[in-house]
């Protein structure tokens, strides 16, 4: 039912020609970039994404970036690479990509989506700076037709993110608006943005259902908080954000898939 | 009664012998002066006595255990250490530790026989050098130990305080208790020893009354100068004049 | 005197009661209290008995554990900046404690951390004694203090940095500056076996470094057995400075200020000192945290930030008026 729910879906898009002055040597630094831009990209135009896109716990591509060199996101790496385009997000690597700029090497950035709504908007930008225009709308045609078909009305669970360090999200997020498409209500939707809720006020706010980041290897105090008794206490139901929620991608669709089976 | 029995006690300090062959005894109603000049091994005797360094021999001290030891002695460090402000009366009650009791009665007494009840709330630590002296020696008296070895206890001492301690040392003597002090004013210890102990490079020079120890020829070896040696009758007088 | 000790007492519990009342939920004091004894699992049950009661609990052990060690190493080294963070002891017990984390040993068997946490805080309070010496001069104390806690610091930094877990990394301003932040009833229970054991062993030190007043050899003569006294200032301190750090991270100062401000209200002597030290500490440390609920109830302001904008200036004046005795 949803196209983005399998990789294979975007071979479709490969091979259509790129158009006139497209840069040909593309490289990406930042993990949505990265993500879109392999979604998009003509084949040989992308020539290396970052470390990040292949790491299974942080991208929702990490099978299909296997297929690319990785670059670890140093200044001189990338210029040895001879990019003729850098991509970057908003907030990475501030000081590597202002000094790839200095020395010639144009650079766009991309704001971190903020809601389903900039999904088509990241999708169309990333199709003009590689000239991918007719891929782009196609991709975002496909996009918002399957959203339109999964999204559920807002029903009266109340749900929280809640995740290490105790950092809940709020309205105006990506997540926000995943949970909302899939039918639950965000309990912190009159908080903006994200940010530490303490935990009595969690308690004290009496959500219905916790949405919970899964744990990384290696143990951290910071993801202590998500085992805490009073939460095992309260027993609520649970569900894990992951890869899918992080990025402006249509994989966010998978997300909202996911979050719907388990608030069944 | 005999209160310290040393028998051939060995002492040994980075493979150097400082102590060699010690043998003496202390008996209740004594006040015995440890004399010698620097490096003798005055302290390290009275340490080793007191097992607070390795030796080897017999001390009659070493058959107590620790408590029964701190008892039966009571101990005075040349140097005059005092970490914590805390009230002279407070310093002079840490003598009780051994007896594990907070009698007041030997503490006030102490401090009476140091002149010391003028003082007893304030502050050890802000004394002159002279007061802590008085209070580290009324420590020891409130310890009530039958024998106590003090190491210097008049050094720094204006001329007053320190005849005022030797004649406390004697008192004690005479009310029965031992008393061994190491002391470089041959001229106190004279007047206020019953009997002078002279080390000389880690061994008994002499043993005696002081006017059996003190000759001519034993000043002359152990500690290189000549004396005016005389008995009158505010007792006797000894002056050092010169080096040889 | 005894005012003093029932004055620190009734300190303690006040802070005691307003942590229990004072949190970012503001809830209000009559539901708070008869929630706390009375509640039935409803939300501000849970947040009195599993959230609030902890942290105020920790907030009391740990207090007393740095407050008392502080003044027990003191006491023995006789010198008045001996402190467990200065001097390393801190640094190397959360050293322990994220080896014992990141290995998966404390996942693996729960006493795992405080017991690695003692054996680092075992390890520094060894080594600052071998190199201070008997009677720790100030310089060797200080210089010796430096080297072992940029050690601690600096493998702490490296076992975190290392971690494939993303936010360990961030973790270690929690292990260098401490914080109370969603500590929970099985921390209380973890460590106070710990702390219980360690405050006994440094309580019972007091005559011996009553006697150490007047130096080691007197201590000694006065029938006071050093090797005994220094093995259980040891394991005292570890165990006690050691389940701190593991629950708490490490918080500085706190056993230089509460010993420095009580020493003279109590007549000094060391056996006085310690209780005084311990319910100073628990206040300290008690205050610090309803600070830092009230200035940044949302940020997990870190508790050792705001003890060392208090405990640094009287380090400062301690070097001072130790340089004039000088």
């Amino acid at each position: 039912m949803c196209t983005f729910l399998g990789a294979p879906a975007m071979g479709e898009f490969l091979g259509a020609p790129t158009i006139g002055d497209a840069p040909q040597r593309v490289v990406s630094l930042n993990l949505c970039t990265d993500q879109l831009a392999m979604l998009l990209a003509a084949p040989g135009q992308l020539i290396s994404v970052s470390r990040l896109a292949s790491d299974p716990r942080s991208s929702a591509m990490a099978r299909q970036a296997a297929s690319w060199p990785r670059n670890a996101g140093q200044a001189e790496e990338i210029f040895l690479l001879n990019p003729d385009l850098v991509l970057a997000g908003r907030y990475t690597a501030r000081a590597t990509v202002s000094m790839l700029e200095r020395l010639g090497i144009p650079v766009q950035r991309f704001d971190p989506a903020s809601g389903l709504d900039e999904v088509p908007d990241r999708i169309a930008k990333m199709g003009e700076v590689l000239g991918r225009e007719a891929a782009a709308t196609a991709l975002i045609a496909r996009f918002e037709a399957d959203l339109l078909s999964l999204r559920y009305e807002v029903g009266t669970v109340r749900a929280a993110i809640y995740q290490a360090n105790g950092y809940t999200l709020g309205s105006g997020t990506m997540a926000a608006d995943i949970m909302e498409a899939a039918g639950l209500r965000n309990l912190m939707a009159d908080r903006p943005g994200g940010g530490r809720l303490p935990l009595e006020l969690l308690v004290m706010r009496a959500p219905d259902m916790l949405i919970t980041s899964t744990p990384y290897p290696g143990a951290s105090r910071s993801e202590e908080i998500l085992s805490h008794p009073v939460l095992q206490a309260m027993a609520l139901p649970r569900a894990n954000t992951g890869p899918d929620w992080i990025c402006g991608t249509p994989y966010v669709l998978r997300a909202i898939r996911d979050l719907q089976e388990a608030a069944r | 009664m005999s209160l310290l029995t040393l028998t051939d006690l060995k002492s040994f300090r980075r493979e150097r012998m400082v102590l060699n062959g010690i043998s003496l005894h202390i008996a209740a109603g004594e006040v015995v002066g440890l004399i010698g000049p620097n490096g003798a091994g005055k302290t390290t005797l009275m340490r080793a006595a007191l097992g607070l360094i390795p030796f080897s021999g017999n001390s009659s001290l070493m058959q107590m255990v620790p408590r029964l030891r701190a008892r039966h002695v009571a101990w005075l460090p040349q140097s005059r250490e005092i970490a914590w402000p805390i009230s002279v009366e407070a310093l002079v009650a840490l003598g009780r530790l051994p007896h594990g009791d907070t009698d007041p009665a030997p503490v006030t007494a102490a401090l009476h026989r140091m002149d010391l009840e003028a003082l007893r709330h304030r502050p050890a630590t802000e004394l002159s050098g002279g007061e802590q002296a008085r209070v580290l020696i009324a420590r020891t008296l409130a310890q009530q130990a039958p024998l106590l070895m003090a190491d210097e206890p008049v050094a720094g001492l204006d001329p007053a305080h320190q005849i005022a301690t030797m004649q406390v040392l004697g008192d004690l003597a005479r009310g029965g208790h031992g008393v061994l002090v190491s002391i470089h004013d041959l001229g106190l210890a004279v007047r206020h020893c019953t009997r002078l102990i002279a080390l000389d490079q880690g061994r008994i020079a002499a043993d005696g009354p002081p006017r059996e120890v003190l000759t001519p020829a034993l000043l002359h070896r152990v500690f290189g100068i000549t004396a005016h040696f005389e008995d009158t009758p505010q007792g006797p007088i000894f002056q050092p004049l010169s080096t040889v | 005197m005894i005012r003093v000790f029932a004055g620190l007492g009734a300190l303690v519990l006040l802070l005691f009661a307003a942590s229990l009342l004072i949190g970012p939920a503001g809830l209000p004091v009559s539901d708070s209290i008869d929630a706390l004894f009375r509640g039935e699992g409803e939300a501000i049950t849970l947040v009195m008995r599993e959230i609030r009661l902890p942290r105020a609990l920790l907030a009391v052990m740990v207090g007393a554990s740095l407050g008392l060690s502080g003044a027990a190493l003191q006491g023995y080294l006789r010198n008045p900046l001996a402190e467990p963070g200065l001097i390393g002891v801190s640094g190397s017990a959360a050293l322990g404690a994220v080896l014992a984390i990141q290995s998966g040993l404390a996942a693996a068997f729960a006493l795992a951390l405080p017991l690695a946490a003692l054996g680092g805080a075992v390890g520094a309070v060894v080594l600052i004694l071998l190199l201070a010496g008997p009677r720790g001069s100030a310089l060797t104390l200080i210089l010796a203090g430096i080297a072992i806690s940029a050690l601690a610091g600096a493998c702490t930094s490296l076992v975190l940095n290392l971690s494939p877990n993303p936010f360990a990394a961030s973790e270690i301003v929690f292990w260098l500056l401490g914080s109370l932040a969603d500590r929970s009833m099985q921390h209380v229970g973890l460590v106070a076996p710990f702390m219980a054991a360690g405050t006994i062993a440094l309580l019972s030190l007091g005559r011996g470094l009553d006697a150490l007043t007047l130096g080691e050899d007197a201590a000694a003569a006065l029938g006071i057995d050093l090797a005994r006294l220094r093995l259980m200032l040891i394991l005292g301190v570890a165990a006690t400075v050691g389940a701190a750090t593991a629950v708490a991270g490490s918080i500085g100062f706190v056993g230089l200020v509460a010993p420095h401000v009580l020493r003279r209200a109590v007549g000094a002597k060391p056996s006085r000192v310690l209780p005084a030290s311990a319910l100073g500490g628990a206040a300290m440390v008690l205050a610090a945290d309803i600070a830092v609920r009230l200035i940044a109830p949302e940020r997990d302001l870190k508790l050792g930030v705001l003890i060392a904008l208090v405990g640094a200036p009287f380090f400062l004046r301690l070097i001072l008026t130790q340089r004039r005795e000088m």
